[in-house]
């Protein structure tokens, strides 16, 4: 993804819930949005994790004005 | 000879009333004497008994398929192929399968294959019968035509330009985005943190190392098994063997072109799973034989066929570069991982790159991940899937590095150990954690004080990290007028989770672990739960409990208002007992009130539902004492010691076992199990003889101790517990098998032939 992000390793983006983010992103960098969500949700391989801990809730968890979200490939357990 | 010690330990954080106790687990009597129903002991009138034919090739195309004197067999009801998927089903599109996401394609083609077949094994046809021995023979009947193709069989093959392609319009994935050109590699991702040029040239040592693991299995004593009866008023009803209900439900829905509420799964009692029974194999081909016979089938895999034809983990080619300084900090570290998916996309690398540095507070870091199709049976989840093949090098390449700095080797994890705060390598920063607690607790241990004496043996150390998992849950209760409670819930019994389940609810109600009644139901009985895995059962379906039970205290608060005449404020219940906040004369116990429920309004039912987040990963280490013998190459494991955080150890003995058993496969993955593959793609150990898993005799007994850093995000601190004491045993016997002999290892397994090679290696 820091290939979409000209090499940055964080950014700063504002909104109040992860959809807003990920419109926000895409506005600074175009494409990122396609990479992240399919039919309006996060794709199924992708977590979200806001503030250290995985969201069930996607695209519609609650960001905080100093929380950090992570897009990160989706794991499973045995 | 050993110093007394304490074998079992647990370094409570908090002490309660139920919890941290050790009731008999309501399920144990019924297990050891035989009464428990297994899927395999359903019976049911009419049954069918169906029989699945497997490819005897890696790699071919499917040019034809005759069923028809296979149809006409004496006995025989029904014949299915892929031919036979209902119309309008199917499609393609991602599926979820509990926490891991599939293709609904390649998930159908994995049940049945259409065009090509991917393994040895790979389902092409099902037979249905009025006995196994019929449909066996049936089997006989079907003509398949192949074209064989040429096979791959190890990531490193698989990545190569030219390698023959699995998956012929597969294209790798970068984080969302397809590279246009067909390639077996699935997936590549990228995790950077820092300068990683910057970490090494601050680094005065630098160790780097290559290393290959072994596809392995998860080795559950109970096959898969499945009846499936498709009714009339085309409703299906499934009882089978299952670490996940409502995946299995869920998945058997979309590949047969039928909506969830169609399907009814009752799962039976579950002889083991470890991550290995999440996905249905025989489910919808039951279900289509069931459909044309209009009968019951059942479906019970052989061992044969569950080495061949389910999931193992993978196996991995991995790189690893390590950097520190002399002081004995490290700097920066890089890893490579090439993990076997099998022959559809899925393998454990993204969960393996989160766990390959988990343990450590490192600045600069890159890890490569890379999800590889081989021409192997597809790969499935493996109690903390991927992190064993990466402790495995990440844990080792530390050890040297501690030798080379002459430090030892816990107080350099020590000195690097990740903590509250220290951001993880795809960027999580972690919260409370107890990786500091563990090492400690390991240093501290009398084993690790305990001078070692005598040829060919030495001690090693490692520490693993899992990141325990969450997803949703149910549990609904309901109060008897004797005062015991019955709790239902969703989560198949892998590990005494109806313990800890029951207790988390009887500590709420201040009634004892004894007077709960727990029940695990079927999918049509509870709201939707998430399967059984991930560590997360004792997390959320506990929470669901607490939960449940406190929706419950709230409605007995009540009806104590409505007998004494007082506001529900002014009562509170206090270990098991109502009382008047205003007066003392005014207590009554949990039973008491449980008896007029009836004429205080009717039952009672308490209900909690919960998709938490908060799941707090764990970390978990060994001190393990081997003896290696020279001449052989066998070792020995002479003592055998697990240190891990449970947050909150719900009921310590089956953590205790949880830690045990975790530890046992680990061992066994370390010194002995692998698929020993021929050079066209089959597997030629599919016997458990062969297969050579560790039994009692062949270990010590596993010595534990529970350290408790409690989860915030839990009521009661608890931990997923089930999966971080797989993922260091193997680094640790590799660590110990150094210091018995003067030679690192870098294969999985390190069974007799391969100690032997290093050992003449290094004799050369």
């Amino acid at each position: 993804m820091q290939q979409i992000t000209d090499g940055q390793q964080q950014v700063v983006v504002t909104g109040s819930t992860v959809r807003q983010i990920v419109n926000n992103l895409e506005e600074k960098f175009p494409g990122i949005k396609d990479r992240l969500v399919d039919n309006n949700r996060i794709k199924p391989n992708i977590s979200v994790a806001v503030d250290g801990e995985i969201t069930p809730l996607g695209m519609l968890e609650r960001v905080d004005e100093e929380s950090e979200v992570h897009f990160l490939p989706a794991i499973g357990g045995g | 000879m050993t110093a007394a010690y304490e074998a079992n330990v647990v370094l409570a954080s908090k002490t309660y009333d139920v919890i941290g106790t050790r009731p008999i687990r309501h399920d144990g009597a019924d297990k050891v004497t035989g009464r428990a129903k297994y899927g395999a002991d359903f019976q049911t009138a009419d049954l069918l008994y169906a029989k699945i034919l497997r490819s005897p090739h890696s790699h071919a195309r499917i040019k034809s398929i005759d069923t028809s004197r296979a149809e006409t067999f004496p006995g025989i009801r029904a014949v299915v192929t892929a031919q036979d998927w209902p119309v309008g089903s199917g499609g393609e599109g991602p599926i979820q399968l509990g926490e891991l996401t599939t293709d609904l394609k390649y998930l159908r083609d994995n049940i049945m294959a259409s065009d090509k077949v991917l393994f040895k094994g790979h389902p092409i046809a099902g037979v249905a019968a009025i006995n196994a021995h019929v449909a066996e023979e049936a089997l006989n009947l079907i003509e398949v035509e192949y074209d064989v193709l040429p096979a791959v069989l190890t990531a490193p093959e698989a990545m190569q330009q030219g390698a023959p392609l699995i998956q012929e319009d597969l294209k790798t994935e970068e984080f969302g985005e397809k590279i246009d050109k067909a390639s077996n590699v699935a997936e590549h991702f990228q995790h950077k943190q820092g300068d990683l040029d910057q970490g090494f040239a601050e680094a005065d040592i630098v160790v780097e190392r290559e290393f290959d693991t072994a596809t392995v299995h998860q080795g559950y004593i109970e096959p898969h098994n499945c009846t499936v009866q498709w009714n009339k008023d085309g409703r299906l009803h499934v009882w089978n063997s299952t670490q996940g209900p409502f995946e299995v439900r869920d998945a058997t829905a979309k590949v047969l072109g039928l909506s969830a509420s169609e399907i009814k799964l009752t799962p039976m009692e579950i002889g083991g799973g470890f991550g290995g029974k999440f996905e249905p194999y025989g489910e919808p081909i039951a279900a289509l034989l069931s459909r044309k016979t209009g009968k019951p089938v059942k479906v019970v895999m052989t061992r044969m066929e569950e080495f061949e034809s389910t999931g193992p983990t993978s196996g991995a080619h991995l790189k690893l570069k390590m950097g520190a300084t002399k002081d004995g900090q490290i700097t920066a570290a890089y890893a490579h991982l090439a993990y076997e998916a099998g022959a559809y996309p899925g393998s454990p690398v993204s969960a393996g790159a989160m766990c390959v540095f988990a343990a450590y507070d490192i600045s600069n870091i890159v890890i490569d991940g890379f999800d590889v199709l081989v021409n192997k049976t597809k790969s499935a989840a493996y109690r903390a899937p991927g992190a064993t093949q990466a402790a495995m090098a990440t844990e080792t390449v530390v050890d040297e590095l501690a030798e080379q700095i002459g430090l030892d080797p816990i107080e350099l994890r020590l000195r690097n150990a990740a903590r509250e705060g220290t951001r993880r390598a795809d960027g999580v920063v972690f919260p409370r954690i107890g990786c500091v607690e563990v090492l400690q607790a390991m240093k501290d241990h009398p084993h690790y004080k305990e001078p070692l004496t005598g040829p060919n043996r030495g001690r090693g150390v490692a520490v693993g990290y899992w990141m325990n998992g969450g997803n949703q849950s149910s549990v609904n209760i309901s109060i008897h007028s004797d005062g015991t409670i019955n709790l239902i819930e969703g989560s198949p019994d892998i590990g005494g989770s109806r313990a800890s389940i029951s207790m988390q609810a009887a500590e709420v109600l201040g009634i004892a672990a004894e007077d709960v009644h727990p029940a695990v139901v079927d999918t049509d009985s509870i709201g939707s739960t998430g399967g059984t895995g991930g560590s997360s059962v004792t997390f959320k379906a506990g929470w669901a409990a607490h939960e449940a039970a406190h929706d419950v205290k709230r409605q007995m608060i009540e009806r104590a208002a409505i007998i004494w005449e007082v506001s529900s404020d002014s009562v509170e219940l206090h270990k098991g007992t109502f009382k008047s906040k205003t007066d003392p004369g005014l207590s009554m116990t949990f039973k008491e009130l449980a008896a007029q429920l009836d004429e205080t309004g009717g039952p009672i039912m308490g209900r909690g539902t919960v998709n938490p987040s908060g799941a707090g990963g764990a970390y978990a280490g060994n001190i393990v004492d081997v003896e290696v013998d020279p001449e052989t190459g066998k070792v020995d494991i002479l003592r055998f010691t697990v240190i891990q955080d449970a947050g909150k150890a719900i009921h310590p003995s089956y953590v205790e076992g949880q830690m045990q058993g975790g530890s046992v496969q680990g061992i066994g993955w370390a010194l002995n199990e692998e698929y020993f593959m021929d050079d066209v793609g089959r597997m030629t150990n599919s016997t458990l003889l062969d297969y050579r898993m560790p039994i009692a005799l062949d270990l010590p007994m596993i010595d534990t101790v529970i350290v408790e850093v409690a989860n915030p995000g839990h009521p009661f601190g608890v931990r997923g517990v089930g999966e971080v004491n797989i993922a260091s045993p193997p680094a640790a016997i590799a660590n110990a098998i150094y210091k018995a002999q003067g030679i690192r290892m870098n294969v999985l397994p390190m069974n007799p032939a391969a100690i032997m090679e290093a050992i003449w290696r290094q004799q050369k």
